[in-house]
Protein backbone atom coordinates (compact mmCIF):
# COMPACT_ATOMS: atom_id res chain seq x y z
CA UNK A 1 0.00 0.00 0.00
CA UNK A 2 1.30 3.63 -0.98
CA UNK A 3 1.15 5.78 1.95
CA UNK A 4 -0.96 8.65 1.56
CA UNK A 5 0.84 11.88 -0.13
CA UNK A 6 3.27 10.12 -2.16
CA UNK A 7 2.72 9.97 -5.85
CA UNK A 8 0.59 7.20 -7.70
CA UNK A 9 2.34 3.89 -9.23
CA UNK A 10 3.55 4.98 -12.48
CA UNK A 11 0.79 1.93 -13.49
CA UNK A 12 -2.07 4.07 -12.71
CA UNK A 13 -1.01 7.48 -14.69
CA UNK A 14 -0.58 4.61 -17.46
CA UNK A 15 -4.07 3.89 -16.99
CA UNK A 16 -5.30 7.26 -17.31
CA UNK A 17 -2.94 7.57 -20.46
CA UNK A 18 -4.89 4.63 -22.06
CA UNK A 19 -8.21 6.22 -21.21
CA UNK A 20 -6.67 9.71 -22.78
CA UNK A 21 -5.37 7.93 -25.55
CA UNK A 22 -7.85 6.19 -26.58
CA UNK A 23 -10.73 8.92 -26.79
CA UNK A 24 -12.88 7.92 -24.15
CA UNK A 25 -15.24 10.90 -23.30
CA UNK A 26 -17.08 9.59 -20.50
CA UNK A 27 -15.47 7.47 -17.23
CA UNK A 28 -18.19 6.58 -14.96
CA UNK A 29 -16.98 5.06 -11.37
CA UNK A 30 -17.97 4.06 -7.87
CA UNK A 31 -14.91 4.72 -6.31
CA UNK A 32 -12.19 2.02 -5.14
CA UNK A 33 -8.58 3.02 -3.92
CA UNK A 34 -7.00 1.28 -6.73
CA UNK A 35 -8.63 3.54 -9.16
CA UNK A 36 -8.72 6.68 -7.40
CA UNK A 37 -5.39 8.47 -9.76
CA UNK A 38 -7.52 7.76 -12.69
CA UNK A 39 -10.30 9.27 -11.29
CA UNK A 40 -8.29 12.56 -10.00
CA UNK A 41 -7.28 12.95 -13.34
CA UNK A 42 -10.46 12.50 -15.43
CA UNK A 43 -12.11 14.97 -12.76
CA UNK A 44 -9.19 17.72 -13.82
CA UNK A 45 -9.79 16.69 -17.46
CA UNK A 46 -12.34 18.87 -18.92
CA UNK A 47 -12.54 16.85 -22.31
CA UNK A 48 -13.39 14.11 -20.24
CA UNK A 49 -16.77 13.89 -18.08
CA UNK A 50 -16.81 12.31 -15.15
CA UNK A 51 -19.93 10.44 -13.61
CA UNK A 52 -20.02 9.57 -10.18
CA UNK A 53 -22.30 6.22 -9.69
CA UNK A 54 -24.43 5.16 -6.89
CA UNK A 55 -24.37 1.70 -7.88
CA UNK A 56 -22.16 0.15 -10.77
CA UNK A 57 -25.03 -0.89 -13.24
CA UNK A 58 -25.62 2.69 -13.94
CA UNK A 59 -22.61 2.45 -15.19
CA UNK A 60 -23.34 -0.10 -17.97
CA UNK A 61 -26.36 1.79 -19.01
CA UNK A 62 -24.94 4.76 -19.27
CA UNK A 63 -22.06 3.30 -21.59
CA UNK A 64 -24.58 2.16 -23.60
CA UNK A 65 -26.18 5.54 -24.19
CA UNK A 66 -23.04 7.29 -24.64
CA UNK A 67 -22.20 4.70 -27.58
CA UNK A 68 -25.78 5.47 -29.06
CA UNK A 69 -24.34 9.16 -28.90
CA UNK A 70 -20.96 8.74 -30.86
CA UNK A 71 -19.10 8.51 -27.66
CA UNK A 72 -17.09 6.12 -25.66
CA UNK A 73 -17.33 5.61 -22.15
CA UNK A 74 -15.47 3.54 -19.80
CA UNK A 75 -16.74 1.89 -16.02
CA UNK A 76 -14.22 1.68 -13.49
CA UNK A 77 -15.40 0.04 -10.39
CA UNK A 78 -14.40 -2.96 -7.84
CA UNK A 79 -14.87 -6.71 -8.33
CA UNK A 80 -17.70 -6.53 -5.94
CA UNK A 81 -19.46 -3.86 -8.12
CA UNK A 82 -19.11 -6.58 -11.23
CA UNK A 83 -22.42 -8.61 -8.89
CA UNK A 84 -24.35 -5.22 -8.60
CA UNK A 85 -24.27 -5.12 -12.68
CA UNK A 86 -25.55 -8.58 -13.66
CA UNK A 87 -28.76 -8.25 -15.50
CA UNK A 88 -27.69 -5.35 -16.41
CA UNK A 89 -24.77 -6.91 -18.64
CA UNK A 90 -27.80 -8.33 -20.23
CA UNK A 91 -27.93 -4.98 -22.41
CA UNK A 92 -24.85 -5.17 -24.01
CA UNK A 93 -25.37 -8.26 -25.84
CA UNK A 94 -29.27 -7.40 -26.81
CA UNK A 95 -27.91 -3.88 -28.10
CA UNK A 96 -24.86 -5.11 -29.76
CA UNK A 97 -22.71 -2.34 -28.14
CA UNK A 98 -19.53 -2.09 -26.95
CA UNK A 99 -18.28 -2.31 -23.41
CA UNK A 100 -15.09 -1.21 -21.77
CA UNK A 101 -14.71 -1.96 -18.05
CA UNK A 102 -11.56 -1.43 -15.21
CA UNK A 103 -12.09 -4.26 -12.31
CA UNK A 104 -10.37 -3.54 -9.08
CA UNK A 105 -9.79 -7.07 -7.74
CA UNK A 106 -10.35 -8.20 -4.00
CA UNK A 107 -10.99 -11.09 -2.10
CA UNK A 108 -8.71 -13.27 -3.99
CA UNK A 109 -5.09 -12.08 -2.41
CA UNK A 110 -3.74 -11.28 1.12
CA UNK A 111 -7.37 -9.98 1.94
CA UNK A 112 -8.24 -9.13 4.87
CA UNK A 113 -11.68 -8.89 4.86
CA UNK A 114 -13.89 -12.12 4.48
CA UNK A 115 -16.69 -10.46 3.13
CA UNK A 116 -14.79 -9.43 0.30
CA UNK A 117 -13.93 -13.17 -0.88
CA UNK A 118 -17.57 -14.29 -1.94
CA UNK A 119 -17.84 -11.68 -4.81
CA UNK A 120 -14.11 -11.16 -5.66
CA UNK A 121 -14.14 -15.07 -6.27
CA UNK A 122 -16.92 -15.69 -8.82
CA UNK A 123 -15.92 -12.04 -10.24
CA UNK A 124 -14.42 -13.64 -13.26
CA UNK A 125 -16.86 -16.34 -14.06
CA UNK A 126 -19.65 -14.16 -13.48
CA UNK A 127 -18.35 -11.46 -16.28
CA UNK A 128 -17.57 -14.72 -18.34
CA UNK A 129 -21.16 -15.94 -17.83
CA UNK A 130 -22.84 -12.62 -18.68
CA UNK A 131 -20.74 -13.01 -22.46
CA UNK A 132 -18.13 -10.13 -21.38
CA UNK A 133 -14.41 -11.24 -21.99
CA UNK A 134 -11.81 -10.75 -20.05
CA UNK A 135 -8.41 -9.88 -19.73
CA UNK A 136 -6.43 -10.06 -16.28
CA UNK A 137 -3.14 -8.16 -15.26
CA UNK A 138 -1.17 -9.20 -12.36
CA UNK A 139 2.24 -7.00 -12.66
CA UNK A 140 2.58 -3.17 -12.88
CA UNK A 141 4.97 -3.98 -16.25
CA UNK A 142 1.99 -5.30 -18.12
CA UNK A 143 -0.69 -2.56 -17.59
CA UNK A 144 -0.38 -0.04 -20.04
CA UNK A 145 -0.15 -2.77 -22.80
CA UNK A 146 -3.37 -4.92 -21.34
CA UNK A 147 -5.46 -1.98 -20.73
CA UNK A 148 -4.66 -0.65 -23.86
CA UNK A 149 -5.38 -3.97 -25.84
CA UNK A 150 -8.66 -4.24 -23.99
CA UNK A 151 -10.09 -0.66 -24.86
CA UNK A 152 -8.73 -1.25 -28.34
CA UNK A 153 -10.93 -4.69 -28.79
CA UNK A 154 -13.99 -2.57 -26.94
CA UNK A 155 -13.95 0.02 -29.67
CA UNK A 156 -11.88 -1.57 -32.68
CA UNK A 157 -13.90 -4.94 -32.45
CA UNK A 158 -17.35 -4.05 -30.75
CA UNK A 159 -16.46 -6.08 -27.74
CA UNK A 160 -17.42 -6.32 -24.51
CA UNK A 161 -14.22 -6.47 -22.34
CA UNK A 162 -13.39 -5.93 -18.56
CA UNK A 163 -9.33 -6.05 -17.59
CA UNK A 164 -9.52 -7.25 -14.27
CA UNK A 165 -6.40 -5.29 -12.01
CA UNK A 166 -5.26 -8.21 -9.38
CA UNK A 167 -4.90 -7.53 -6.23
CA UNK A 168 -1.17 -8.50 -6.30
CA UNK A 169 -1.20 -5.56 -8.13
CA UNK A 170 -3.15 -3.42 -5.89
CA UNK A 171 -1.02 -4.58 -3.22
CA UNK A 172 -2.04 -5.53 0.63
CA UNK A 173 -4.40 -3.00 1.88
CA UNK A 174 -2.93 -1.09 5.10
CA UNK A 175 -6.05 -1.24 7.93
CA UNK A 176 -4.01 0.39 10.55
CA UNK A 177 -6.01 3.59 11.49
CA UNK A 178 -4.37 6.83 11.94
CA UNK B 1 -57.07 4.95 -3.46
CA UNK B 2 -60.45 4.79 -5.70
CA UNK B 3 -60.37 9.04 -5.93
CA UNK B 4 -57.24 9.20 -7.70
CA UNK B 5 -57.96 6.14 -10.03
CA UNK B 6 -61.08 8.27 -11.53
CA UNK B 7 -60.03 11.69 -11.07
CA UNK B 8 -56.79 13.55 -12.16
CA UNK B 9 -55.27 11.15 -13.87
CA UNK B 10 -54.69 11.59 -17.74
CA UNK B 11 -54.79 8.80 -20.73
CA UNK B 12 -51.36 7.55 -21.41
CA UNK B 13 -51.01 7.25 -24.98
CA UNK B 14 -52.54 10.70 -25.58
CA UNK B 15 -50.40 12.16 -23.23
CA UNK B 16 -47.36 10.58 -24.75
CA UNK B 17 -48.47 11.51 -28.70
CA UNK B 18 -48.97 15.10 -27.45
CA UNK B 19 -46.15 15.31 -25.57
CA UNK B 20 -43.82 14.13 -28.70
CA UNK B 21 -45.45 16.11 -31.32
CA UNK B 22 -43.98 19.45 -29.34
CA UNK B 23 -40.24 17.80 -29.35
CA UNK B 24 -39.77 16.40 -32.96
CA UNK B 25 -35.74 16.80 -32.04
CA UNK B 26 -35.33 15.26 -29.48
CA UNK B 27 -33.67 11.51 -28.59
CA UNK B 28 -36.04 9.45 -27.05
CA UNK B 29 -35.17 6.96 -24.88
CA UNK B 30 -37.84 4.26 -23.24
CA UNK B 31 -38.24 2.34 -20.39
CA UNK B 32 -39.15 -1.24 -20.96
CA UNK B 33 -43.01 -2.83 -21.35
CA UNK B 34 -45.71 -0.03 -21.40
CA UNK B 35 -43.61 3.12 -21.95
CA UNK B 36 -42.29 1.97 -25.05
CA UNK B 37 -45.84 1.24 -26.46
CA UNK B 38 -46.99 4.78 -25.86
CA UNK B 39 -43.88 5.98 -27.50
CA UNK B 40 -43.82 3.77 -30.49
CA UNK B 41 -48.04 4.21 -31.00
CA UNK B 42 -47.08 7.92 -31.09
CA UNK B 43 -45.52 7.27 -34.70
CA UNK B 44 -42.10 5.62 -34.59
CA UNK B 45 -38.79 7.66 -35.32
CA UNK B 46 -35.28 6.78 -35.70
CA UNK B 47 -34.64 9.11 -32.85
CA UNK B 48 -36.62 6.72 -30.47
CA UNK B 49 -34.59 4.26 -28.15
CA UNK B 50 -36.89 1.31 -27.38
CA UNK B 51 -35.79 -0.97 -23.95
CA UNK B 52 -37.43 -4.27 -23.99
CA UNK B 53 -35.00 -5.13 -20.62
CA UNK B 54 -32.49 -3.76 -18.96
CA UNK B 55 -34.99 -2.69 -16.33
CA UNK B 56 -33.88 0.35 -14.23
CA UNK B 57 -31.84 1.19 -17.04
CA UNK B 58 -33.37 3.88 -18.82
CA UNK B 59 -32.34 6.84 -16.57
CA UNK B 60 -28.59 6.08 -17.17
CA UNK B 61 -28.84 5.43 -21.07
CA UNK B 62 -30.46 8.85 -21.04
CA UNK B 63 -27.51 10.65 -19.35
CA UNK B 64 -24.83 8.86 -21.54
CA UNK B 65 -26.77 10.26 -24.87
CA UNK B 66 -27.49 13.32 -22.75
CA UNK B 67 -23.49 13.94 -22.75
CA UNK B 68 -22.43 12.91 -26.22
CA UNK B 69 -25.16 15.10 -27.47
CA UNK B 70 -25.36 17.88 -25.46
CA UNK B 71 -26.67 20.16 -28.66
CA UNK B 72 -30.11 17.51 -28.74
CA UNK B 73 -32.75 17.71 -26.45
CA UNK B 74 -32.84 14.18 -24.78
CA UNK B 75 -35.96 13.04 -22.95
CA UNK B 76 -36.46 9.87 -21.26
CA UNK B 77 -39.49 8.10 -20.56
CA UNK B 78 -40.45 5.30 -18.48
CA UNK B 79 -42.64 4.06 -15.85
CA UNK B 80 -42.71 4.72 -11.92
CA UNK B 81 -41.41 0.75 -11.61
CA UNK B 82 -38.72 1.13 -13.84
CA UNK B 83 -37.29 4.08 -12.30
CA UNK B 84 -38.00 2.88 -8.78
CA UNK B 85 -35.52 0.17 -9.72
CA UNK B 86 -32.85 2.25 -10.92
CA UNK B 87 -33.59 5.21 -8.72
CA UNK B 88 -30.00 5.83 -7.72
CA UNK B 89 -29.61 7.35 -11.04
CA UNK B 90 -31.77 9.96 -10.32
CA UNK B 91 -28.96 10.76 -8.45
CA UNK B 92 -25.80 10.62 -10.44
CA UNK B 93 -28.17 13.14 -13.06
CA UNK B 94 -28.72 15.13 -9.72
CA UNK B 95 -24.77 15.20 -9.75
CA UNK B 96 -23.96 15.70 -13.10
CA UNK B 97 -26.31 18.10 -13.68
CA UNK B 98 -26.67 17.66 -17.84
CA UNK B 99 -28.59 20.83 -19.30
CA UNK B 100 -30.33 18.80 -21.76
CA UNK B 101 -31.92 15.64 -19.90
CA UNK B 102 -35.55 15.38 -19.21
CA UNK B 103 -37.00 11.79 -17.39
CA UNK B 104 -40.80 11.77 -17.92
CA UNK B 105 -42.37 9.38 -15.77
CA UNK B 106 -45.65 7.79 -16.33
CA UNK B 107 -46.84 6.54 -12.90
CA UNK B 108 -49.71 4.70 -13.23
CA UNK B 109 -48.79 2.90 -9.50
CA UNK B 110 -48.85 -0.62 -10.90
CA UNK B 111 -46.68 -2.90 -12.14
CA UNK B 112 -48.53 -2.85 -15.53
CA UNK B 113 -46.49 -5.44 -17.53
CA UNK B 114 -46.84 -8.24 -14.29
CA UNK B 115 -50.69 -8.28 -13.61
CA UNK B 116 -50.84 -4.63 -12.21
CA UNK B 117 -49.38 -5.37 -8.54
CA UNK B 118 -49.20 -1.78 -6.70
CA UNK B 119 -45.96 -0.07 -6.97
CA UNK B 120 -44.45 1.84 -4.00
CA UNK B 121 -46.09 5.29 -5.84
CA UNK B 122 -49.54 3.94 -4.59
CA UNK B 123 -47.69 2.94 -0.94
CA UNK B 124 -46.18 6.40 0.28
CA UNK B 125 -43.62 7.35 -2.39
CA UNK B 126 -43.28 10.84 -3.96
CA UNK B 127 -41.11 10.66 -6.65
CA UNK B 128 -41.34 14.30 -6.97
CA UNK B 129 -39.84 14.92 -3.63
CA UNK B 130 -37.36 11.82 -4.56
CA UNK B 131 -36.06 13.45 -7.35
CA UNK B 132 -36.14 17.11 -5.93
CA UNK B 133 -33.92 15.13 -2.93
CA UNK B 134 -31.24 13.88 -5.62
CA UNK B 135 -30.97 17.66 -6.47
CA UNK B 136 -32.86 17.59 -9.84
CA UNK B 137 -34.33 21.09 -8.50
CA UNK B 138 -36.61 21.64 -11.64
CA UNK B 139 -39.01 18.42 -10.45
CA UNK B 140 -42.78 18.52 -11.10
CA UNK B 141 -46.12 16.35 -11.70
CA UNK B 142 -49.26 16.96 -13.42
CA UNK B 143 -52.20 15.05 -14.86
CA UNK B 144 -53.69 17.24 -17.50
CA UNK B 145 -52.62 17.24 -21.44
CA UNK B 146 -52.56 20.91 -21.11
CA UNK B 147 -49.10 20.85 -19.28
CA UNK B 148 -47.54 18.82 -22.78
CA UNK B 149 -46.84 21.94 -24.63
CA UNK B 150 -44.84 23.62 -21.57
CA UNK B 151 -43.27 20.56 -21.03
CA UNK B 152 -41.84 19.79 -24.65
CA UNK B 153 -40.86 23.92 -24.35
CA UNK B 154 -38.93 22.68 -20.79
CA UNK B 155 -37.06 19.97 -22.89
CA UNK B 156 -36.30 21.82 -26.28
CA UNK B 157 -35.21 24.75 -24.12
CA UNK B 158 -32.19 22.71 -22.82
CA UNK B 159 -31.88 24.59 -19.60
CA UNK B 160 -30.81 22.16 -16.71
CA UNK B 161 -32.01 18.72 -15.59
CA UNK B 162 -36.18 18.44 -15.48
CA UNK B 163 -37.89 15.30 -13.82
CA UNK B 164 -41.81 15.03 -14.63
CA UNK B 165 -44.93 12.86 -12.58
CA UNK B 166 -47.51 11.82 -15.12
CA UNK B 167 -50.20 10.77 -12.81
CA UNK B 168 -51.31 8.42 -15.74
CA UNK B 169 -55.11 6.14 -15.80
CA UNK B 170 -54.14 2.37 -15.01
CA UNK B 171 -55.58 0.77 -18.22
CA UNK B 172 -53.92 -1.31 -20.44
CA UNK B 173 -54.19 -0.05 -23.96
CA UNK B 174 -53.80 -2.11 -26.85
CA UNK B 175 -50.31 -3.54 -27.20
CA UNK B 176 -48.38 -1.35 -30.16
CA UNK B 177 -44.80 -3.22 -30.28
CA UNK B 178 -41.95 -1.55 -31.15
CA UNK B 179 -39.13 -2.99 -33.25
CA UNK B 180 -36.78 -5.51 -30.30
CA UNK B 181 -34.44 -6.22 -32.44
CA UNK B 182 -31.32 -4.28 -30.89
CA UNK B 183 -28.76 -4.11 -33.45
CA UNK B 184 -31.33 -2.77 -35.88
CA UNK B 185 -33.01 0.36 -33.28
CA UNK B 186 -29.13 0.82 -32.61
CA UNK B 187 -27.98 1.55 -35.89
CA UNK B 188 -30.49 3.23 -37.13
CA UNK B 189 -30.33 5.80 -34.09
CA UNK B 190 -27.01 6.29 -34.86
CA UNK B 191 -27.45 7.20 -38.82
CA UNK B 192 -30.14 9.55 -37.54
CA UNK B 193 -27.15 11.14 -35.64
CA UNK B 194 -24.89 10.98 -38.34
CA UNK B 195 -22.45 8.40 -36.87
CA UNK B 196 -20.96 5.82 -38.73
CA UNK B 197 -20.32 2.07 -38.18
CA UNK B 198 -17.08 0.74 -36.20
Amino acid sequence: MVPKNSPAPAWQEAIFQVLKRGGIKQVAYVPDAGHSHAIRRVIADPEIDDVVLTTEEEGVALACGAWLGGQRAAVLMQSSGVGNCVNMFSLLQAADVPFFTIVTMRGEYAEFNPWQGPMGKATQAALELMGIHVLRVSSPAEVEEIVSAGLDAAFEAGERVAVLLGQNLIGRKKWERG
Amino acid sequence: MMVRKTQGRVDRRQFVAKLLDGMPEALVVTGLGSAAYDVFAAGDRDTNYYLWGAMGGAASIGLGLALAQPERPVVVITGDGEILMGVGSLGTIGARQPKNLTVVVLDNGHFGETGMQRSHTSMGTDLVAVAKGFGIDDSSSTASVDDCAAIARRVNSRKGPAFVQVFIEANEPPRALPPRDGPFIKNRFRAALGLKPF
